[in-house]
């Protein structure tokens, strides 16, 4: 049946693309960016979530008023009220 | 399919937490709390509220997190004006959450309910992420589910249900020293009863006196959609950062929407940050969507939500941000006074203002802007 | 509508978006690398790269003029938070077994070093700190995580090297030592 194929394939990709979490850990290629060279990507101010409590608000002024939803980065299940 | 979905998911968790060969680990954010005070005024609405968060890691490797947040909402807004009286409500939102870290996979389970007088939101989420590949790459994976209760002021028979599910992927890319990149997908399903229950469309009726009916909106039970974000950080070399999103979203009700926002942000003196923010959204209507409607029950499905509608909107913010020095505070901890400020202006393409004109069909297109206030103290401990 | 319908339109929702095909191409290109051998690492029982650098209070350290003694190299950063923990612990550690022959030497692997030089300002550490601006020596010692502690017998063997910090591995620090004490 075609449902069934379809199930089967996707828990086959999602399991094999979880999988390969922790299979990139040991990846043969060499990591171009060494750990102490990290300064900058590691400065607080580089941080994409560096006032958490105001971006779920700004994710809630922004999802309330337009229609778009999905990949604010704050996670959650949103909260749907009207 | 759903335990399916779960046995699925809960193997994967268990492999990559014993698959991971290294030793070597990741770490948990710091220990803060948060208090913010948020203001929305625009477009008639005025909301305003306190908002606490709190994370504490209780070992090296599990933190909780608590987060309140109050919205006090004096509405008179468009809608409000044209079809109904102004109101005052009020909502509370409150969320939990557990983090555990295992070698470099880190888990994050929480709860939340959002709850007014007429609405009830419950929802649990679940997140999975793990740094691969030297550190460079972060896999992340989540899902959410939300129980929604519906009901309407006035009418204590109304009682209706909505649900919600979630899936999210995404994928963070460190690419040279300076530049990081991420991409995100999220897939969102509702079905129950999705529209408002106090919202009408308005329809041609030359046998009123106004010349408009009014009936209620009838939403599909269903909605699907589908979400795709891109983001950059680059660090510049005088140090700051800017940071610039890309975000594309399309749905079962022809919804098509895209934002784009460009940030920086920019240190003065080691004590100040200064963060300046452009972002432009715009969106087309769904297809049962009409700011006037030809006649009764002209549709299957009818909307004039000005959410659905066809519009634009643009954000210009400021934000100012003073690293409190240690010395001045009791233990000499770290802490941060921010304030934010958002000017957002919204067009409308297709929504009219009935209270802004005569002829019904040719009022002026509603357009407001609004301003958001956020002012919050971050402390470290 | 039932929850098992609704599952299965959001996965083909996603499925018809990005592509079924697509997803399980990159998936399993992925897993034929799925068990390849570890990254390098810094090779035990092999003898320690030598170099020289200048410690904060102006000498020049050379690591093979310390053959005699028990060396314990730390690689930190001030923007490593894990580093910025060990650094009074290692400190601790220091002062116990620095009358057994046993000295440590802070690496400090920041490209500009001025913040590394004011988060010592506030600590009281009397083991050598070292500046690597250039990376070489993080380089040499394959340095994988931040921080990492190495510790060189006495004849300057790389014997231990431990990759990032949590509370409580200085007893590992310890109890390597200890045995290296014995040799």
């Amino acid at each position: 049946m075609i449902i069934d194929k379809k199930k089967l394939l996707i828990g086959a990709v999602g399991c094999l693309s979880l999988l390969n979490l922790s299979a990139c850990s040991s990846l043969a290629i060499e990591p171009w960016v060494k750990p102490y060279e990290r300064q900058n990507l590691a400065d607080p101010i580089m941080s994409n979530n560096r006032h958490p409590i105001a971006n779920m608000h700004i994710a809630h002024v922004y999802e309330a008023r337009e229609s778009s939803r999905g990949s604010e980065g704050t996670g959650g299940g949103g909260c749907g009220c009207n | 399919m759903r335990w399916y979905l779960s046995l699925c998911f809960l193997t994967c968790l268990l492999l990559i937490s014993t698959a991971s060969k290294n030793v070597e680990a990741a770490v948990l954010q710091d220990d803060r709390v948060d208090v913010l005070y948020h203001s929305y005024k625009g477009g008639g609405m005025s909301i305003d509220g306190p908002a606490i968060l709190l994370r504490k890691k209780t070992s090296e490797t599990l933190a909780v997190s608590a987060y309140y947040y109050v919205d006090s909402i004096s509405s008179a807004s468009v809608d409000v004006m044209s079809t109904a009286s102004p109101y005052t409500e009020k909502r509370k939102e409150a969320q939990l959450g557990l983090e555990y870290l295992h070698e470099k996979t880190l888990m994050d389970f929480s709860v939340r309910q959002s709850k007014e007088n007429d609405y009830l939101a419950k929802s649990v989420n679940v997140n999975i992420s793990q740094d691969t590949f030297g550190d460079l790459t972060n896999l992340s994976l989540g899902l959410a589910y939300s129980d929604n209760e519906v009901k309407r002021n006035g009418d204590e028979f109304f009682a209706e249900q909505s649900r919600q599910y979630r899936i999210r992927a995404g994928i963070s890319q460190i690419l040279t020293r300076n530049l990081s990149m991420n991409l995100n997908f999220e897939a969102v399903t509702d079905e129950g009863y999705l529209n408002n229950p106090y919202r009408s469309v308005r329809y041609i009726d030359n046998s009123q006196p106004s010349g408009v009916g009014y009936q209620s909106e009838v939403y599909p039970s269903t909605r699907n959609s589908f979400a795709t974000k891109i983001s950059a950080s680059y660090f510049l070399p005088y140090r700051a950062a800017l940071f610039i999103h890309y975000r594309y979203f399309s749905d079962s009700w022809e919804i098509d929407a895209s934002d784009i926002e460009i940030s920086y942000r920019h240190p003065i003196a080691g004590v100040f940050e200064l963060e300046l923010k452009v972002r432009q959204y715009q969106q087309t209507q769904a297809s049962f969507y009409s700011d006037l409607f030809p006649y009764n029950n002209a549709q299957n499905y009818l909307a004039r939500d000005k959410e659905l509608s066809e519009f634009d909107d643009l954000t210009l913010g400021l934000g100012f941000t003073y690293l409190v020095p240690p010395k001045y505070v009791y233990g000499d901890l770290k802490s941060e006074v921010s304030l934010q400020w958002d000017y957002i202006k919204f067009d409308y393409k297709n929504f009219r203002d009935p209270t802004a004109g005569t002829v019904v069909g040719s009022e002026p297109l509603y357009g407001f802007s609004a301003n958001v206030i956020r002012l919050f103290y971050s402390l470290y401990f | 509508m039932t929850s098992k319908f609704k599952i299965k339109t959001l996965f083909s929702v996603t499925l018809s978006t990005v592509g079924v095909r697509t997803i399980t191409l990159c998936s399993l290109l992925l897993s034929v690398m799925l068990f390849s051998q570890t990254a390098n690492a810094l090779a035990l029982g092999q003898v320690a790269p030598d170099f020289t650098l200048k410690s904060m209070a102006g000498k020049n350290l050379n690591l093979t003029e310390q053959r005699g003694n028990i060396i314990v190299i730390n690689f930190w950063a001030s923007w490593c938070g894990p580093c910025r923990k060990e650094m009074p612990v290692l400190q601790k550690f220091y002062a116990k077994y620095q009358d057994l022959g046993v000295s440590v030497w802070g690496v400090n692997v920041e490209q500009e070093n001025q913040a590394g030089r004011d988060f010592l300002a506030d600590l009281d550490l009397k083991f050598p700190i070292l500046f690597d601006d250039t990376n070489t020596i993080s380089e040499k010692y394959q340095v994988e995580a931040m921080p990492t502690t190495v510790i060189i017998d006495r004849d300057g063997v790389v014997r231990y090297a431990f990759k990032g910090y949590k509370p409580g591995y200085e007893k590992k620090y310890a109890k390597a030592i200890k045995k290296l004490i014995r040799e």
